[in-house]
């Protein structure tokens, strides 16, 4: 994916509203006006957080209906989550394992005498 | 930084726009901790990544200009490489790198400090990333400010959308 891109999905997930609006839309579709309703914010307001989402490639407008309701666009979120969880996955195992190293090398240590 | 320090629980916490800091607390004097983390024969026994990774290259320079590389290998056959250039060698204090996850990635350049106290010692690792603004609201609101719950959500939404991408 190019940098850009990434750029642009980071930059729009950064916004707690829009992160917000990502939530309710993994529950499933939503028009502007379902969108507004459990924020304090106006229709126009959230459509421009929705075109930001738009212009990232995270959302997408439905041609159905009138509504035109809007749905979450799942390759670009996946990229992001696989992106986020190496950050994580990659530290988190490697201190487990530090620890338990540090913890066999102490001992190791404390039965040969080098350090008290 | 003042952080509730606890032996086991890694922090991540961003203190400016460019930067990521990660913390954790592990039960070892600092010399030790210093050694495991900057002699290759220490390194590859715990860096390993994640599960059913390998660590088959594990090289570092430790002077200043000094290159480093490690890579690992997947279960899958595929490599990651993480590379850079030592830049300051502060032992058992501090450690100064570039650091680059191959090519998609901004090189960052990240400071490890070691501290000790009552036999715990402190891992600092501080990464600052070039002035990408979007990229570091990202890494802020990915590690602490509810992106986790967020990615939760979404895992749960990818699953129901498997092969419909």
């Amino acid at each position: 994916m190019p940098t850009d891109q990434l750029n642009l999905i980071f930059a729009a997930l950064a916004d707690p509203t829009r992160r917000a609006i990502i939530a309710r839309l993994a529950a499933g579709a939503a028009s502007v006006k379902q969108l507004s309703a459990p924020f304090a914010m106006s229709g126009p307001a959230v459509s421009k957080h929705l075109r930001v989402l738009e212009r990232a490639g995270l959302v997408a407008r439905s041609r159905e209906r009138q509504l035109r309701p809007r749905r979450l666009k799942p390759g670009p979120l996946k990229k992001v989550a696989d992106w986020a969880e190496n950050y994580r996955r990659f530290w988190e195992p490697s201190f487990q394992r530090l620890d338990a190293y540090l913890h066999h090398l102490k001992e190791t240590e404390q039965k040969h005498g080098h350090r008290s | 930084m003042v952080t509730a320090a606890k032996v086991g629980v890694t922090s991540y916490t961003t203190p400016s726009d460019r930067e990521v800091v990660i913390t954790r607390v592990v039960d070892a004097p600092r010399d030790l901790v210093w050694k495991v983390w900057t002699n290759p024969d220490h390194i590859r026994h715990w860096m390993s990544g994640r599960e059913g990774w390998t660590m088959p290259i594990c090289e570092m320079d430790l002077r200043p200009g000094g290159k480093w590389r490690y890579v690992w290998r997947m279960p899958n056959g595929g490599e990651m490489t993480l590379a850079g250039v030592v830049r300051e060698v502060v032992p058992p204090t501090r450690l100064v790198t570039t650091e680059r996850w191959g090519p998609e990635w901004p090189e960052t350049l990240n400071t490890l400090t070691l501290t000790e106290a009552r036999d715990l010692t402190t891992i600092t690792i501080t990464v600052l990333y070039p002035s990408t603004a979007a990229r570091d609201a990202a890494l802020k609101s990915g590690m602490k400010d509810g992106m986790d719950i967020t990615f939760a959500t979404l895992d749960a939404f990818l699953r129901t959308q498997q092969g419909g991408v």
